[in-house]
């Protein structure tokens, strides 16, 4: 494989990242905050398809990136009442709403634009465009042989940093932002504390509900601008079931870093490696064996599992995590 | 408060209320894309139950809808089973899928001399293959501590890569590009549902998947109902889905009634494949499940985990999945109104059910006075 591969593979590692980052954020916000999510991939769905939609209608990026975020809302706010006003179950709450988000969009976009449930392609003004740099090399056809020209650090610069779509670098500084948030101001540390011990909290005079909304709020807003990547800027309109299972990847990434912010930075950019690689070649020859494209897919998984498994270093989950905190027993 | 309310309308009410919301909403999605909801009725009732114009037709129907609630009893009964131990398995689609496994394995490299003792084959191929899929999770479970959803749904992503791998580079036939195994022996075709009703003089059609399965599925239910009330071992998996500590004090080993519990319920999911693999598919194909795990756990919830209950709600999924599958002939209305449905069925019954239950006992309680 040679250095222009290379640089190519790394290219769409964060292109395929930044989705993962924004959800595994977010899981992050509400698992903390003890309300367990496995309705990311629905949320991201939800947000993806309404963006792409609203693009589409009003011809803006902007207001599909605000449509997907609305949307994604919405199905946080139902979680959030059903874990925490309605004390239901958090995780059954998740697999429902993801079997609705994955209905939804299907019969709202056949019925709006009927194409079998994918809406018309974007393009222009309806989607994110490339953010050269400074001094970097743009993307354009006609600089293709001088990109691949490039040595290495240049071409690190050129090709893989620069030329992404806004939202790839709001994804990056929400990992800082996320930290900050969480370790440095108060918000995060009663966050942080609801979801450990929300007795102490309630104790403290600070509303639970009142946290744990918010910390579900903040969900919503992140898988939305993971929805709206993945419609209107790591492809070109909306898909049925566009996002692949990838909700359940970042949910992955997020046990894998045990629920910190520059560990989910860390696993996002694997699995990102690893559905790069996944994605361009079918298996791989190592001379003495050949590993399965199936085997680079299932990797994230089994990672996971060994993870949880707590042979290699433990993750232990916020404590109060999945139990709806009820005053006053 | 809760006491108050009367058991039949716990058992009873409660899911049919939640049903009626789902069906509301569902109606009123149908209605805001400028579709008929009534309309869509008839076509799902024309499709799954009666149809006007032949007996014939109406028993293909049905044919339809019960090889469809066979799945889901399967399906079904594991999620309640792991449910009664207060574990949520939601990895009844890879232990199905590699139930199927089981049974392919079974169908073909076993040369059965008659279909009866294949039947017996794919039956223990797919407990045997569903059971091992939830081994490893279960066991991390009980000695790791490891959370069970989340483990059981990696295996779900896992058991999809690894079926797929071996599906490509193992089982395929020499020069056939689909990732599908070969085709079994003709002369182990499960005996369908119409040829032994006709048999004992029933008319029934023949042209529908339905099969012998069905019989299994029933006598599974049977056999859970046993379990879980008439035996020691159902004594204490649900003492220990009451309460662990309870349950341990009581002499109880979690460990034991985790990897039982778990392992039975990845056994009945794997069960499914007997009736899609062996009964209807006659072949391995890449995507067997067909998301009946997932809809296990909604039949589940609407049965209230409790076999009869489970047996109903399949019924009733069979029928909302296979006149989903005849919206797609009759009308503009896209099937995946279902999912639509499923998933509001999920989260009334599973998620919210307090806001069902809390008015509801609070006017039980008003007229009690």
């Amino acid at each position: 494989m040679d250095l222009a591969g290379v640089l190519q593979i790394l290219d769409s590692t964060i292109r395929l990242s930044t989705p993962l980052l924004f959800a595994c954020l977010a899981g992050l916000f509400s698992e903390r905050a003890g309300v367990f999510d496995i309705g990311l991939e629905g949320k991201m769905l939800a947000g993806a398809f309404l963006a792409a939609s609203v693009s589409f209608a009003t011809g803006s990026v902007w207001w599909g990136l605000l449509a997907g975020i609305v949307a994604s809302l919405l199905f946080a706010a139902v979680h959030g009442l059903a874990a925490i006003t309605f004390r239901g179950n958090q995780l059954i709450s998740g697999v429902a709403l993801n079997f609705l988000a994955s209905g939804l969009t299907v019969v709202l976009g056949a019925s709006w634009f009927g194409l079998g449930g994918q809406t018309p392609a974007l393009a222009g003004g309806m989607r994110f465009s490339a953010i050269d740099l400074p001094f970097a090399l743009a993307h354009t056809p006609e600089n293709q042989p001088a990109l691949k020209a490039l040595s290495l650090l240049p071409g690190l610069y050129s090709q893989v940093l620069s030329g992404h779509s806004i939202l790839v670098y709001v994804a990056v500084l929400c990992v800082p932002l996320t930290w900050w948030v969480l370790y440095r101001t108060r918000f995060g540390l009663r966050l942080r504390a609801v979801g450990e011990n929300p007795a102490a909290v309630d104790t403290a005079g600070v509303s639970v509900v009142g946290l744990r909304f918010a910390a579900v709020a903040i969900t919503g807003v992140l898988c939305g601008l993971a929805g709206a990547y993945l419609s209107m800027g790591l492809s070109a309109g909306f898909l049925r079931e566009m996002t692949a299972g990838r909700g359940y990847i970042a949910l992955a990434a997020l046990i894998f870093a045990k629920w910190r912010p520059w560990s989910a930075l860390l696993a996002c950019v694997l699995f990102g490696l690893l559905d790069a690689i996944a994605i361009r070649y079918q298996s791989i020859d190592l001379g003495w064996m050949v590993i399965p494209v199936q085997f680079t897919q299932a990797l994230p998984y089994i990672l996971t599992v060994i993870i949880l498994a707590g042979f290699v270093g433990k993750a232990i989950p916020p404590r109060s995590g999945g139990e709806p905190y009820v005053k006053e027993r | 408060m809760m006491d108050k309310m009367p058991r039949w309308a716990d058992v009873f009410l409660v899911p049919l209320i939640c049903l009626i919301i789902a069906f509301v909403f569902s109606g009123l999605l149908i209605w805001g894309i400028g579709q008929s909801p009534l309309q869509a009725l008839q076509v799902m009732i024309k499709g799954a139950i009666y149809n006007p114009e032949s007996m014939e037709r109406t028993t293909n129907a049905w044919g339809y809808t019960l090889y469809y609630a066979t799945n889901f009893m399967f399906t079904g009964l594991a999620v309640s089973i792991a449910f009664q131990a207060s574990l949520f398995n939601i990895g009844g689609e890879g232990q199905a899928t590699l139930g199927g496994l089981g049974v392919a394995l079974s169908c073909l490299l076993i040369p059965w001399p008659h279909w009866s003792l294949a039947l017996c084959g794919s039956i223990i191929g797919a407990m045997a293959f569903g059971a091992a899929w939830a081994f490893l999770p279960a066991w991390l479970q009980a000695r790791r501590g490891s959370h069970i959803v989340i483990t059981t749904m990696m295996f779900n992503f896992i058991a999809y890569a690894l079926m797929n791998y071996v599906l490509v580079n193992m089982l395929r036939p020499v020069g056939s590009m689909d990732p599908a195994s070969a085709r079994f022996d003709k002369a182990l075709n499960l005996p369908k549902l119409g040829e032994i009703l006709g048999a004992v003089g029933i008319p029934f059609s023949t042209k529908n998947p339905a099969n012998i399965s069905l019989f299994i599925a029933l006598a599974c239910a049977v056999a859970v109902w046993a379990l879980l009330w008439h035996t020691r071992l159902g004594y204490q998996i649900r003492a220990f889905g009451k309460s662990e500590k309870a349950a341990v004090y009581a002499g109880i080993s979690p460990f034991k009634i985790t990897m039982l519990a778990l392992m039975l319920s990845g056994a009945l999911s794997g069960m499914m494949a007997v009736n899609s693999v062996h009964g209807q598919a006659h072949r391995l194909v890449l995507n067997a499940v067909e998301g009946a795990g997932f809809i296990g756990i909604a039949v589940a919830l609407m049965g209230r985990n409790h076999p009869f209950g489970i047996v109903l709600a399949s019924l009733l999924f069979g029928f909302l999945y296979q006149g989903g599958s005849q919206l797609a002939l009759g009308t503009e209305i896209p099937r995946e109104v279902i999912t639509v449905l499923q998933g509001l069925v999920i989260l009334f019954t599973g998620a919210l059910p307090y806001m069902v239950q809390r008015p509801l006992a609070w006017a039980f309680s008003r007229g009690a006075r």
